[in-house]
């Protein structure tokens, strides 16, 4: 028999751990390999499925963080270590690591968007000698929804780092838009050897790319994440597509070229 | 080869083909159409020749022999997903040129699109073979000519239905076996060659003009006309969207089915996310977004014509009279009148 591709298993959460005060972090036992960026489809018997981005990965598990918006992460919030998640994947592209390694990186994140690029910015924090300069700016709303804090601190040592709040002040952090500190990246420093990776809500990351072309960056430099409905994530079930693009095949990661033009 | 079947002969043939195959054809079932003393045609296994409704192009599309309007997945308890498996019995599925050149989309996006194949259309598709119904005459809503899509060879025979009986053409040699001792006949299956209804098809050459497209206009009127219902989607030959759902069976909620369901994306809430705002929220988004699927969309990712085959059912369903007939034709003069516009532009920088 070929493989039945909707086919979820049964995997043991590990350890649940609050990020914020919205989002919860899930560690999940399984051998599964994920390219940084992909994401895989959760599942919970009665409930349904939902697509949910990988947002760190070690030897034997996978972290996904999320936040209780809907029916799947309504029921996942109230698992504890030791109950199951069902797991199927990893789908979608990932980052491009070839088009990013040995550049000088530019990453702008928007809240819950620093989960998709967390283990590619780990990456990049391990192994210095597979980049250049990496410059960090990651804006959350508010005090109360910023995430992975022990990350920012470590990347603060290793990366040029702005954290910044729309409303409110926490620790260090600055305030404002992320797209208000777009031209303090010393972006005439580059040449051509970059690259800009842009995650975050639809609005943000349409102002971001805006500011960027302001700041004369080349539009098939910058890439984006897309997040979209899904019901089945392998290009049948028709809820992703925009255009004659599936966000689950041809994705989640657009360069900026394909990415302006997706309308839905 | 061609037979001529009476219709006892007829009878007693397909008595003797349904002891290997399921026999699929669209079949008449009274007094449930949606409005009082109206009938609905759609697909079903029948047992007799008789019950095939032939006069007459059924109300639901030949898909739904495939790909069910709901499908059991899987059958989940707390800790495990077991795969749903029926036990079936090769097909022979009955069909207008229309019905099984839809099937060819069915398969790209089942079968072919991103390298994934669908296990549950795979099994029925390896277990179908189609018969083709002759068209006697075009409905006013069909316009499968346009849409190349008038005639095809994909099928095991060829069927003329008439009062007395039924005339055949063997297509595939391994059906003639069937057919050893019927009467000999010069039949041969003829082909529409042509509708009262044709549509032009909108070229769009290049993403500037398909965004002016998107902008343009002409979806305004569909905000006040379309009730945004999905009719269109589920008597469509080439829909293939679905969303999966979970149902309980027992009260604890600790055993139930994962089942896939048609969905369209003319209906509230296709596109929306948890947590957030629906993306087209208007009915006239949707219809664009249907439309350019269908006219454009399709053939930019598969190159290979647009995904209609013309056979008019969105039309028939429409409770709001829209005619998708008449969607593509707009669409054709909408894009004329934005290279008209650029063409005058490009003429006033000139000068």
């Amino acid at each position: 028999m070929r493989d039945n591709i909707l086919l979820p298993t049964a995997r043991e959460i590990l350890n649940v751990k609050q990020e914020s005060g919205h989002e919860w972090t899930f560690r999940v036992k399984t051998d599964d390999t994920v390219k940084p960026g992909q994401f895989m489809q959760l599942s919970i018997p009665r409930v349904g499925e939902a697509p949910i981005s990988v947002s760190e990965q070690g030897e034997g598990w996978l972290e996904f963080t999320l936040r209780p918006v809907g029916k799947v992460t309504d029921v996942i919030f109230r698992k504890q270590a030791g109950e199951f998640l069902f797991l199927r994947g990893p789908y979608g592209n990932g980052w491009p690591i070839d088009r990013l390694d040995g550049k000088n990186l530019v990453v702008i994140t928007g809240g819950t968007g620093l989960a998709p690029v967390r283990s590619l910015l780990n990456r990049y924090n391990e192994n210095p000698d597979k980049r250049e300069d990496l410059y960090l700016i990651a804006g959350f709303k508010d005090a109360e929804s910023v995430v992975f804090k022990e990350d920012l601190n470590r990347w603060k040592g290793n990366f040029h780092t702005t954290y910044t709040l729309d409303y409110g002040n926490f620790e260090d952090f600055s305030s404002g838009m992320v797209t208000a500190f777009v031209k303090d990246i010393p972006w005439s420093d580059f040449g051509d050897n970059y690259a800009v990776v842009v995650v975050g809500p639809p609005p943000m990351m349409k102002f971001t790319g805006l500011e960027l072309l302001k700041n004369g960056v080349e539009e098939d430099r910058i890439w984006m994440s897309f997040e979209r409905k899904m019901s089945c994530a392998v290009g049948k079930c028709g809820h992703c597509r925009i255009d004659e693009v599936y966000v689950c095949l041809d994705g989640p990661v657009f360069n900026y070229t394909t990415a302006k033009n997706l309308v839905d | 080869m061609g037979y001529t079947l009476s219709k006892e002969r007829a009878e007693a043939l397909f008595a003797k083909l349904k002891e290997k195959y399921q026999i699929i054809a669209p079949k008449r079932f009274p007094k449930q159409g949606r409005y009082s003393d109206t009938d609905i045609i759609r697909y079903d296994q029948i047992q007799s020749p008789d019950e095939i409704e032939y006069r007459r192009k059924s109300t639901f599309p030949m898909k739904e022999a495939l790909n069910p309007i709901q499908q059991s997945l899987f059958f989940y308890t707390e800790d495990e997903y077991r795969e749903a498996r029926k036990n079936l019995k090769p097909m022979l599925i009955f069909g207008r040129a229309c019905d099984i050149n839809a099937q060819k989309i069915q398969e790209r996006i089942y079968l072919q699109n991103g390298n994934f194949e669908d296990a549950y259309y795979r099994r029925r598709h390896e277990l179908a073979r189609f018969v083709l119904m002759e068209c006697e005459e075009s409905t006013d809503t069909c316009f499968c000519v346009s849409m190349n899509s008038n005639k095809t060879e994909d099928y095991a025979f060829a069927v003329r239905f008439h009062e007395d009986g039924m005339d055949i053409e063997v297509k595939d040699p391994e059906f003639e076996a069937w057919f050893a001792d019927q009467e000999p006949s010069d039949y041969h299956v003829r082909f529409i060659e042509s509708n009262e209804l044709s549509v032009k098809p909108p070229v769009i050459k290049d993403r500037e003009t398909l965004i002016a497209l998107k902008n343009h206009p002409m979806w305004k009127e569909y905000d006040k006309r379309c009730i945004s219902c999905g009719s269109c989607t589920i008597a469509c030959s080439t829909c293939t969207c679905f969303t999966t759902r979970d149902i309980v069976y027992t009260e604890n909620g600790e055993a139930g089915e994962r089942r896939r369901v048609s969905a369209s994306c003319q209906v509230a809430g296709f596109d929306q996310m948890a947590g957030q705002k629906e993306i087209r929220n208007t009915a006239g988004a949707r219809t664009r977004y249907k439309a350019l699927h269908k006219f454009h969309d399709y053939d930019a990712r598969f190159h290979e014509g647009h995904m209609c085959v013309g056979c008019g059912r969105c039309i028939d369903r429409c409770p709001e009279f829209i005619s998708n007939a008449a969607i593509v034709n707009k669409m054709s003069d909408a894009i004329d009148e934005i290279q008209a516009e650029k063409a005058g532009e490009e003429a006033l920088y000139a000068r």
